[in-house]
């Protein structure tokens, strides 16, 4: 059991996140992550989306993997080690290996900072080489992104592109040689004619250096493009997860049909033909009892509203959708 | 020239800055003509920095310093009545804006007032153009939500309340409640989740059918443009270099910038691999001489380097700016 666990990159069991919100003397518990599992194996590195409109939990399912905040219920390991209890000594260890690339380059990086000090400053801080080979690290991880230190050296963000400050907080989390990458909405604020050298980024990394990555992202299109497994979040829960070509070739729960054909598609030919409705009010979604997709679900049945609906095996895939689930 | 709502003729918009004896011209719309029809739905595309919202800016009347107008006109004709944006009266700039010409402003998400719940900023609206008592005004208020589906509790919410998708039908509500004969959208759909986003065209075109007005929408996701837009017109570095209706810029884009820029979307039953375009647009305070596009164009001849091509008519409503696509000069 243990050397399979072992195996592990990173083990996700049942995990959930409630927030507490204090309105006067009323308390709302509101759930964020719910039972969210998950596995990525060592031996076999890949790209997991997750995806999910915003406010479906996939920031906090993140935070929760890079041990910013600690869940509320269920574990994560990463190596056979929970993430939770890393002690004090480990924790630079396992930083190390996990590594976040966050939403907003411009963001990232301080706009009075010359771009090329984080990459110094992540050597130093994690001692991966000494001063004098410091140069070289950076140059590293800077070429394997497609840019060099002779191209960005004394530069400030502003004097780059969205495209290569993004490749550059690339090339500042590979700097300490990890093993899987948290990218929240890396390519959200890129134009579409950029995000695609981001995306392929992630896909040579992947090939080439066996980095696997966790990207997040509303836009199915990439995600199509770039992974090998998706995770389809709805108001907290998983509600399909399997491989990418199977789970959006054929999306099974309602829901992930309906993200489906939201995407627009460059092609003037397939223009939306139907009509689609929008949660009227957001929150309620996540206090409704059942599945939280009842509201919207063109197919909901009464059973849709008093059950939470279990996970089931339906082609190759994980849903949790009663219209798969054998009575 | 008579069956134009708003045309746009050899336009130089230039920000021009002078800071401790270093002046900076930017060439943000460089000569650019462009005739936009009644009842339409007008799509510009581009990369960022390719000057979007610049056009935008003084199609809009919002010239000011460091922004300025070189050369080239541009007026509405409404109910027949010709209106030169680059010299307004005061009277006429209160007559077109919002009730004529009206704007959904990029990050539109933001420009609710956090301090006043959503009916006030309706009613402080509407009281400026129209005069009529309060229980009326609030009326017309009810009927046009209704009219949009949206639900009445916005009403009655602070902004902070509600989620992006919803902010930003209010705003569209907003700039449309006055039955403006043109509105622009700048970015109406970026940082919204795809669900919200076809929320959110559905919305627009379902306005523009009813009231038979004409839409301009500015964004550089061409997946909206093409389920969007009857016509599309693709900006570079400050210049038109194409222009079609939707099914030609899709299918037969005859300027590699175009190609390149449908050719690198990803598409969801397909997984082959995908290039972005080579090279960053470039920076607009000193162009590349000729094409602009040349240094990043696969197929750049010498002729390229040197000048210019100019906008011409390949096909019927297909204009491209390239040496690769003969036609003949419409000017």
């Amino acid at each position: 059991m243990a050397t399979e666990r072992d195996a592990n990159l990173l083990y996700v069991d049942r995990l959930s996140k409630a927030f507490t919100i204090r309105q006067g003397l009323a308390t709302t518990r509101f759930i964020a992550v719910n039972q969210a599992s998950f596995t990525m194996r060592c031996a076999a590195p890949e790209i997991l989306t997750l995806a999910g409109e915003s406010g479906s939990g996939k920031t906090t399912l993140a935070r929760m993997i890079l041990g910013l905040i600690p869940p509320t219920e269920g574990h994560i390991e990463f190596r056979g080690q929970d993430v939770g209890v890393i002690k004090r000594q480990n924790r630079r260890a396992f930083m190390r290996q996990v590594q976040p690339i966050f939403q907003d380059p411009y963001a990232t990086f301080s706009p009075l900072k010359k771009i090329e000090s984080y990459l110094y400053e992540t050597v130093h801080n994690y001692r991966i080489a000494p001063r004098a080979e410091a140069d070289r690290c950076v140059d590293d991880a800077l070429q394997s992104v497609g840019l060099s230190l002779e191209e960005i050296r004394g530069r400030y963000p502003n004097e780059l592109s969205g495209g290569q400050v993004q490749r550059v907080s690339v090339a500042r989390a590979l700097i300490t040689n990890p093993s899987l990458l948290v990218a929240d909405e890396p390519v959200s604020m890129l134009d579409a004619s950029l995000r695609m050298s981001v995306v392929n980024l992630f896909k040579q990394l992947k090939e080439q250096k066996g980095v696997s990555v966790i990207y997040i992202t509303h836009d199915l299109a990439t995600a199509y493009y770039a992974a090998d497994r998706i995770a389809v979040m709805l108001r907290g829960w998983i509600v399909e997860q399997g491989p990418v070509e199977q789970v959006l070739g054929h999306p099974l729960h309602p829901y992930t049909q309906i993200l489906k054909a939201s995407v627009p598609e460059a092609d003037p030919d397939r223009k939306w033909r139907d009509r689609t409705t929008l949660a009227a009010m957001e929150t309620e979604e996540y206090l409704r009892s059942g599945c939280r997709f009842a509201g919207r679900c063109p197919l909901a049945t009464d059973i849709c509203k008093e059950k939470e609906p279990p996970e089931v095996q339906a082609e190759g895939r994980a849903v949790r959708c009663f219209l798969y689930s054998q009575p | 020239m008579t069956d134009a709502i708003a045309t746009v003729q050899g336009l130089r918009a230039y920000y021009i800055t002078n800071a401790y004896g270093v002046r900076r011209t930017v060439k943000a719309v460089d000569d650019v003509s462009i005739r936009i029809r009644p009842n339409e739905i007008f799509g510009i595309a581009g990369e960022s920095g390719c000057g979007k919202s610049t056009l935008l800016r003084v199609m809009l009347g919002m010239i000011e310093p460091p922004l300025t107008v070189l050369a080239g006109t541009m007026g509405y004709t409404l109910d027949g009545r010709n209106v030169d944006v680059l010299a307004m009266t005061k009277a006429e700039r209160k007559w077109i804006r919002w009730k004529e010409v009206s704007y959904i402003p990029q990050g539109s998400m933001h420009v609710l007032n956090p301090v006043r719940k959503v009916h006030d900023t309706f009613l402080d609206f509407i009281t400026v153009h129209r005069r009529a008592p309060r229980s009326q005004i609030d009326a017309i208020i009810r009927d046009y939500l209704r009219e949009l589906g949206l639900p009445l509790q916005v009403l009655d919410s602070y902004p902070h309340q509600l989620s992006g998708g919803m902010k930003q039908r209010v705003t569209i509500a907003l700039a449309t409640i006055l039955y403006p004969k043109i509105i622009f959208a700048d970015e109406p759909t970026t940082a919204l989740d795809v669900v919200v986003q076809r929320g959110v065209i559905q919305l627009l075109k379902d306005i523009q059918e009813r009231e038979k007005n004409t839409l301009v929408v500015v964004t550089h996701d061409m997946g909206v443009h093409a389920n969007l837009c009857d016509r599309v017109a693709v900006l570079y570095a400050g210049q038109v270099i194409e222009e079609a209706n939707t099914e030609a810029i899709f299918k037969d884009a005859r300027h590699p910038y175009t190609q390149y820029l449908i050719q690198s979307l990803p598409k969801m039953d397909d997984k082959s691999e995908r290039v972005s375009i080579p090279g960053r647009p470039p920076a607009l305070d000193n162009p590349p001489t000729g094409c602009r596009f040349h240094p990043r164009c696969p197929q750049a001849m010498s002729i390229c380097r040197e000048a210019m091509p100019s906008l011409h008519t390949v096909s019927p409503d297909h204009r491209v700016a390239c040496y690769l696509a003969p036609g003949k000069d419409n000017d």
